[in-house]
């Protein structure tokens, strides 16, 4: 599984990070998270509210500092 | 009937009999207002934030974006204003916003309306000025504010200013967005709750910090302490104010019930708007952020056509009120 947050690092996108990783352990999923910081890669998701949260190349969140609980639904 | 009455009534109780306080005395004063004004501001946050929010779940920025393509300027710069006052704006999402929209065809003038209007018409101190100073002010700050943005944005736009956005924002090509999925009213209303409880978290310690230093000035610095020297008939009270605003950034929750003390004490109303407009819309760390998509010359421009108006409205009600 490949999981990316998208965000330009601001303390929003940092929470967002924290609570996938933490989702990740809680299901005991062995996953990369990257961090994607380069605002013309994020600008190609189009996506226009940080921070957003990719898993295999697809947006599946944006604008929402979404909690670990929500994480885990989309993480099934 | 003012419908905070009966909290008034609670909180006397509370300070004169159940603290045994001596009513009248400058300590039970400061106290009272202390507590009153807390519960009252923190029920107005908690409803005025979910109500924002909740109209917020109908706008995402991908309808944002297909509202604004393709309109006339003008009726454009009134939709953004509109649409500004009810997206608050993290300014971490200013650079991706700013790309999206000028990508899909929105005019320049019409996104700086919406860029303005986010930060400056303020859900929190939306709340806060309808606490401290009656519906009244706060309705003519919404206003104040949605002119400004207007005005501003049509200005911007009509000044041809293309030239100065950073080049590589025309070259992003953009992924055609995704379609917003329906949300359930449920999701909606959790969304909007979520939402709340985490800006009345992140603006508490502020808010009562705010009311207290408020609360001490309400009972210990002397009547008309400010009239002389910030008064209306000093010219440059407004324009300083706006110039102290500018680097205080998102603090409007401590601001402003220290501002509305100070008008206790011989503030202008009108230079206080201007001041606690210029802490709003115009921020030092966003105009960091900002730098990235706009050419210096851009960003001096921006921030001087939001401060006049700003400034011109500190004139205005400092003149009519």
């Amino acid at each position: 599984m490949k999981i990316k947050v998208l965000g330009s690092g601001c303390p929003n996108c940092k929470v967002l990070e924290a609570n996938t990783k933490k989702a990740l352990e809680g299901l005991k999923i062995k996953a990369d998270v990257e961090k994607v910081t380069d605002i013309a890669k994020i600008m190609e998701y189009g996506v226009m509210s940080t921070p957003a949260l990719v898993i295999n190349e697809k947006v599946v969140s944006s604008g929402r500092v979404l909690t670990s609980e929500e994480i885990k639904k989309f993480l099934k | 009937m003012d419908i905070f009455y009966p909290l008034q009534i609670f909180v006397n109780w509370l300070v004169y009999s159940l603290f045994n306080l001596e009513q009248g005395s400058v300590i039970a004063g400061a106290i009272n207002f202390f507590i009153y004004d807390s519960i009252k501001i923190l029920i107005l946050l908690a409803v005025i934030i979910f109500a924002v929010s909740y109209v917020r779940t109908y706008l995402a920025p991908e309808k944002v974006k297909r509202l604004l393509s393709r309109r006339f300027e003008f009726l454009g710069n009134m939709i953004a204003s509109t649409i500004g006052i009810f997206t608050p704006f993290c300014s971490c999402s200013a650079v991706p916003l700013f790309i999206g929209l000028v990508e899909s065809g929105v005019p320049l003038g019409v996104t700086f309306s919406y860029l303005i209007a986010a930060p400056l018409i303020n859900e929190v101190a939306a709340a806060l000025l309808w606490g401290l100073f009656g519906w009244k002010i706060a309705l003519l700050y919404i206003a104040s504010g949605w002119i400004i943005s207007v005005i501003a944005g049509y200005i911007l736009g009509k000044m041809h200013l293309k030239k100065y956005v950073e080049d590589y924002v025309y070259k992003i090509k953009m992924k055609q967005g995704q379609k917003a999925q329906k949300k359930l009213q449920k999701e909606r209303i959790s969304e909007s709750l979520g939402e709340t409880k985490s800006i009345i978290r992140k603006v508490f310690l502020y808010l009562l910090i705010g009311i207290a230093i408020g609360a001490f000035i309400h009972g210990y610095a002397p009547e008309n302490l400010l009239a002389n020297i910030a008064g209306k008939g000093n010219w440059f009270a407004v324009p300083i104010a706006v110039l102290i605003g500018v680097p205080l950034y998102s603090n409007a929750a401590g601001m402003i019930p220290i501002v509305s003390s100070l008008i206790e004490k011989g503030l202008p109303l009108g230079t206080a708007l201007a001041f606690m407009m210029a802490v709003t819309a115009l921020s030092l760390p966003e105009a960091i952020i900002l730098r990235k998509v706009m050419k210096l010359k851009l960003l001096i421009i921006y921030f001087s056509i939001v401060a006049v108006g700003i400034m011109f409205t500190g004139y205005l009600f400092n003149w009519i009120l």
